[in-house]
C-alpha cells in the first residue's frame, strides 16, 4: 500500500525539478540540471509502476472489487465540514467542497504508465537534443511542470484539481513552444496556442460547474455514481447535454478538434522533444481522458455522443487531407496528431471507450517516435525541416530509418504493428454502433485511414528512400544522432512491437486484454448503450448476433486493403522524387492542391471572423473590430460628451466673465464710484480755494437774506 | 435847491458799499481788495454816523469809533498775512492764492 498511499509523491518529484531550476537553476551546470530533471522523472515513473501494481491488488481483494483508489490529502476548495454550501438545480444545497484528491483506476492506470513511461524517454532524448541549445535549465524547468501538470490532470479525483492540471499544461505548452522567444514566429505560435486553449478551458469550467450544479459535487466517483443512478427527466437531459458539450468544448481546445485545432501546426515552432511530449503524447490525450473519465454523464446525453463523433470525423479526414501536402516535415506530423486525436473522438462518440483509449495509448508511443524521429532527422540535417530538401538518408542515419519505419507502418495500419489493432477496433466500432446514418462515419474514418497512410509513407520516401535533395553543404555534416537520442528511439519501437498484443481482437483469438482492463471503467455505460440498441463496446468476449466474426473480418480486410493501396500511391509517386518534384495533387488538380496547401485558409478565415486582423472590405470584424468599434465609440461619442461639457463650461465662464465684468464691476463696484465721483463735482465748489468766490458765495446769501426780510 | 436830508447819506453810504462789494468781489489785486474792504467799512461808518445824526444821540457814532479800531486791527493782521503770503508764493494775484483748494 506503500505507492499508493503516497500517490501524491508522483506529481510532486517532477514540481520538485520545476521548483529547484526555477529558483537554482541559472546557476548549476548542464550535467546536473539533466540529472536532476530527469531524475525525478525516473523517480516518478518508478513511482508509477509501483503504484499500478499495488493497485491492481488492491483491486483484486473482495472487499474493494474494482473500485477505484482514492486518496484526498486535503480540502483545497470549500470547506471541509460543510458550511460552504451551494444551491443544486433541485433546490436543495450541496456543500461546495473540492479536494486535493487523487484517483486512480485502471483508465488513469493506463495514462499513467505511458505518461511517465513515454515523458522519461523523452526527457532522455532532450538530454542530447537540447545538448547545444541555449536556456537548458528553462527548457528542463519547464518539462518538469509540464509533467507535474500533467500527473495532476491525470491523478484528480475531481474537476477543479483536473482543471489546475488543465490549466497549467496549457501554461507549459505555452511556455515550451515559445521557448525560441526570440522568434516572431515562435512567440506568435505560443500566444496562439494558449488563447485558443483557453477558449477550450471555458467550456470545460463552464461543463464542470453546470454538472456540480446539477449533481451536487465536483468529484467524479460521485458524479458517475449519480449519472449511473436512476431515470433523468427530458429536461435535465437537456442540461446533461449542454454540460456534456461545454466539456467536449474544452477536449477541442486541448486536443485539437475542429473548431479549435488551429494551434497544433503552429506549436511545431517549439522545439521537437516539445512537440513530441506535449502534442503527441500527452497534453492533447488530456482532452480524450477527460471525456473518458465523464463517460458516464455523456452515455446520458446521446446528442452529445453524436456531436462527439461528427466533430471527430470531421476533424480526422480535414486534418488529413491539409496532412497531404505539407511540406515541413513536423508540419505534416502536427496534422497528423489532429487527424488520429479525431480518430479518438470518433471511438468515444460511437460509445467505443475502450477502442478509442487503446488508440490514445498506441498513438502516444508512435507518434512520439516519429516527432522524436524526426527530431533526429533535423539534427541530423543540421536543421533542415524542409521535406523538399531531404532525401536518400535510408542508409546514413540506419537507427533513426528503422525506427521511423516501424511507427509508420504502425500508424498506417499494417497488421500486427499496434496501430493497426486500434484503428481497426475503432472502424470495427463505428460500423456497428448506431447504423443508418453514421455508417457515413465509417466512410470518413476509411478515406482517412486511407489518406493517413498515404501521408505517412509520402513523409517516409522524401525523406529516406528518394534521391538525395540535400543541400550540399548539409549532405556533408550528415551524421547519427548521439545515443542519448537513438536508445529512446529504440526503446519506443520496442514498446510498439509489443503494444499490439496488448488488444489482439477476440475474433482473431486473443483476449482483448485492454478492454478488460478497462471494464470496471466503461462496462456499465456499455452495458446501457447495448440495451439501448447502440453502440458496441461490450465485454470482452461478447459479441452483438448481429455482427459476426465475418463482417469483422471483413474490415480488417478493408482496412489492410486501405493502407496498401495508400502506401503504394505514395511509392508511386514519390520513391523516385528528385529535385522539384512535382506533387501529384498538384499536378492534377492545381485549385485543390492550392486549398489543401494553405490549410483550407481556416486561419485566414479566422483572422477575418474572430480576431479582426484582416479586413472584410471596409469593416474589421472581431476582436480587434470590436476594438475598433470600442474606439470609435470611445473618440465619438465618450470624447463628444467630455468635449460637449468642455464646450458648455467655457460658455458658462465666458458668461461669468461677462456677467462680472459688466454687470458686478460696471454697476455694482464702479457704479457707486462714479456716483460718488458724480456727487462731488458740485461738492468741489466748496473748496475752490478762490477767495472772491467764497466771497462771492457769501454776498449772495446776504442778498438772499435781505430779500426773503423785504419781502417777508 | 433839495435839502440834503439823512436819505442822501443813506444812498452815499450805499454806493460806496457797492463799490467796496465789487472791488472785493473782482480785483485781482489783494492789497486793492483790502482797500476795497477798508472801503466797506467805512461806508458803514457813514451809514452810522448819518443815522446817529438822525436819532440825535451818539450811540451810532460810538459804534462808529469800535468800528475804525476793528478796522485798524483788521488790517494790520490783514496786511500781516498779506505780507507772510507774498514770501511764501511771490505774487499778490488773488487768482493764484488757492492753496486751500481741493
Amino acid at each position: 500500500m506503500l505507492f499508493l498511499n503516497h500517490i501524491y509523491l508522483i506529481p510532486l518529484f517532477p514540481a520538485f525539478g520545476a521548483v529547484t531550476m526555477f529558483f537554482f537553476g541559472r546557476r548549476l551546470r548542464q550535467a546536473t540540471v539533466s540529472a536532476v530533471c530527469v531524475g525525478v522523472i525516473v523517480v516518478a515513473f518508478l513511482l508509477a509502476c509501483g503504484a499500478v501494481w499495488q493497485y491492481s491488488h488492491w483491486t483484486a481483494t473482495p472487499e474493494h472489487d474494482h473500485q477505484p483508489f482514492q486518496k484526498i490529502v486535503y480540502t483545497w476548495l470549500g470547506s471541509g465540514d460543510g458550511h460552504l454550501t451551494f444551491v443544486k438545480k433541485d433546490g436543495t444545497t450541496a456543500a461546495f467542497n473540492a479536494d486535493a484528491g487523487f484517483l486512480l483506476d485502471p483508465l488513469s492506470c493506463i495514462w499513467l504508465l505511458f505518461v511517465t513511461g513515454v515523458g522519461l524517454l523523452i526527457h532522455i532524448y532532450s538530454i542530447g537534443y537540447m545538448a547545444h541549445e541555449g536556456g537548458y535549465y528553462r527548457f528542463f524547468g519547464y518539462m518538469n511542470l509540464f509533467m507535474f501538470s500533467m500527473l495532476t490532470l491525470i491523478l484528480a479525483n475531481n474537476y477543479m484539481m483536473m482543471f489546475v492540471g488543465w490549466e497549467g499544461v496549457g501554461l507549459c505548452s505555452y511556455l515550451l513552444v515559445g521557448f525560441y522567444f526570440h522568434r516572431h514566429s515562435a512567440s506568435n505560435a505560443a500566444n496562439k496556442t494558449f488563447i485558443v486553449n483557453r477558449i477550450g478551458d471555458a467550456g470545460f469550467v463552464l461543463g464542470a460547474l453546470t454538472l456540480a450544479w446539477f449533481f451536487g459535487s465536483f468529484r467524479f466517483t460521485e458524479i458517475n455514481g449519480l449519472a449511473r443512478s436512476g431515470p433523468f427527466s427530458s429536461s435535465d437531459i437537456h442540461i446533461i447535454t449542454a454540460a456534456a458539450l461545454l466539456l467536449f468544448l474544452g477536449a477541442c481546445g486541448k486536443s485539437a478538434q475542429l473548431p479549435l485545432y488551429v494551434w497544433l501546426p503552429d506549436a511545431t515552432e517549439g522545439p521537437t522533444p516539445v512537440s513530441a511530449l506535449i502534442h503527441a503524447a500527452t497534453m492533447v490525450t488530456a482532452g480524450v481522458y477527460m471525456v473518458a473519465r465523464s463517460n458516464a454523464v455523456f452515455v446520458l446525453a446521446p446528442a452529445a455522443m453524436k456531436t462527439v463523433a461528427i466533430v471527430g470525423a470531421l476533424t480526422a479526414v480535414f486534418a488529413a487531407s491539409i496532412g497531404l501536402v505539407q511540406n515541413d516535415i513536423k508540419r505534416v506530423l502536427a496534422y497528423s496528431t489532429v487527424s488520429q486525436l479525431g480518430y479518438m473522438f470518433l471511438a468515444l462518440g460511437v460509445g467505443a471507450f475502450a477502442a478509442g483509449v487503446f488508440h490514445v495509448f498506441t498513438h502516444a508511443f508512435f507518434k512520439a517516435l516519429l516527432f522524436l524521429g524526426s527530431g533526429s532527422v533535423i539534427h541530423a540535417l543540421s536543421g533542415e525541416q524542409d521535406l523538399r530538401n531531404m532525401g536518400g538518408l535510408q542508409h546514413r542515419i540506419p537507427t533513426t530509418y528503422k525506427t521511423m519505419l516501424i511507427a509508420t507502418l504502425a500508424i498506417a495500419g499494417i497488421f500486427s504493428f499496434a496501430g493497426f489493432f486500434s484503428k481497426d477496433e475503432i472502424l470495427w466500432q463505428t460500423w456497428t454502433s448506431e447504423g443508418g446514418a453514421y455508417r457515413i462515419l465509417w466512410f470518413i474514418g476509411y478515406g482517412t485511414a486511407l489518406m493517413t497512410a498515404f501521408y505517412m509513407f509520402r513523409l517516409m520516401y522524401l525523406t529516406f528512400y528518394s534521391p538525395s535533395r540535400m543541400s550540399h553543404e548539409v549532405e556533408c555534416h550528415v551524421h547519427e544522432s548521439p545515443k542519448s537520442m537513438t536508445v529512446p528511439l529504440v526503446i519506443l519501437a520496442i514498446c510498439l512491437l509489443g503494444a499490439g498484443w496488448l488488444s489482439w481482437p477476440h475474433s482473431l483469438g486473443g483476449s482483448s486484454r485492454f478492454e478488460r482492463f478497462l471494464e470496471p471503467v466503461f462496462a456499465r455505460e456499455a452495458v446501457v448503450l447495448h440495451q439501448e440498441g447502440k453502440s458496441a463496446q461490450l465485454a470482452a468476449g461478447e459479441k452483438d448476433a448481429q455482427h459476426t466474426d465475418k463482417t469483422e473480418y471483413a474490415l480488417m480486410f478493408l482496412s489492410l486493403a486501405a493502407a496498401a493501396v495508400g502506401w503504394g500511391m505514395a511509392r508511386r509517386s514519390y520513391l523516385n522524387a528528385r529535385k522539384d518534384y512535382i506533387e501529384p495533387i498538384a499536378g492534377k488538380t492545381p485549385r485543390l492542391y492550392g486549398l489543401l496547401y494553405n490549410k483550407w485558409f481556416v486561419d485566414e478565415g479566422y483572422d477575418y471572423v474572430f480576431t479582426g486582423r484582416r479586413k472584410l472590405g471596409d469593416i474589421r470584424l472581431g476582436v480587434l473590430g470590436a476594438g475598433e468599434a470600442l474606439s470609435w465609440f470611445d473618440i465619438k461619442v465618450v470624447d463628444g460628451i467630455v468635449n460637449d461639457v468642455g464646450w458648455v463650461t467655457r460658455t458658462v465662464a465666458t458668461l461669468s466673465t461677462w456677467w462680472d465684468k459688466w454687470i458686478i464691476d460696471g454697476l455694482g463696484v464702479n457704479g457707486p464710484a462714479t456716483l460718488a465721483r458724480m456727487l462731488s463735482y458740485p461738492a468741489r465748489l466748496f473748496e475752490w480755494g478762490l477767495v472772491q468766490w467764497y466771497a462771492l458765495v457769501m454776498v449772495a446769501g446776504l442778498l438772499g437774506f435781505g430779500l426773503y426780510c423785504v419781502w417777508k | 435847491m433839495v435839502p440834503i436830508t439823512t436819505f442822501h447819506y443813506l444812498v452815499v453810504a450805499a454806493a460806496l458799499f457797492v463799490l467796496g462789494v465789487i472791488g472785493v468781489l473782482t480785483r485781482r489785486n489783494i492789497v486793492i481788495v483790502l482797500m476795497s474792504i477798508e472801503l466797506i467799512l467805512n461806508a458803514v461808518n457813514l451809514n452810522l454816523v448819518a443815522f446817529s445824526r438822525m436819532w440825535g444821540n451818539l450811540h451810532g457814532q460810538v459804534f462808529a469809533i469800535f468800528i475804525m479800531a476793528d478796522a485798524a486791527a483788521e488790517v494790520a493782521v490783514g496786511l500781516g498775512i498779506l505780507i507772510a503770503f507774498f514770501r511764501n508764493k511771490e505774487t499778490i494775484n488773488v487768482d493764484e492764492m488757492d492753496l486751500l483748494k481741493w
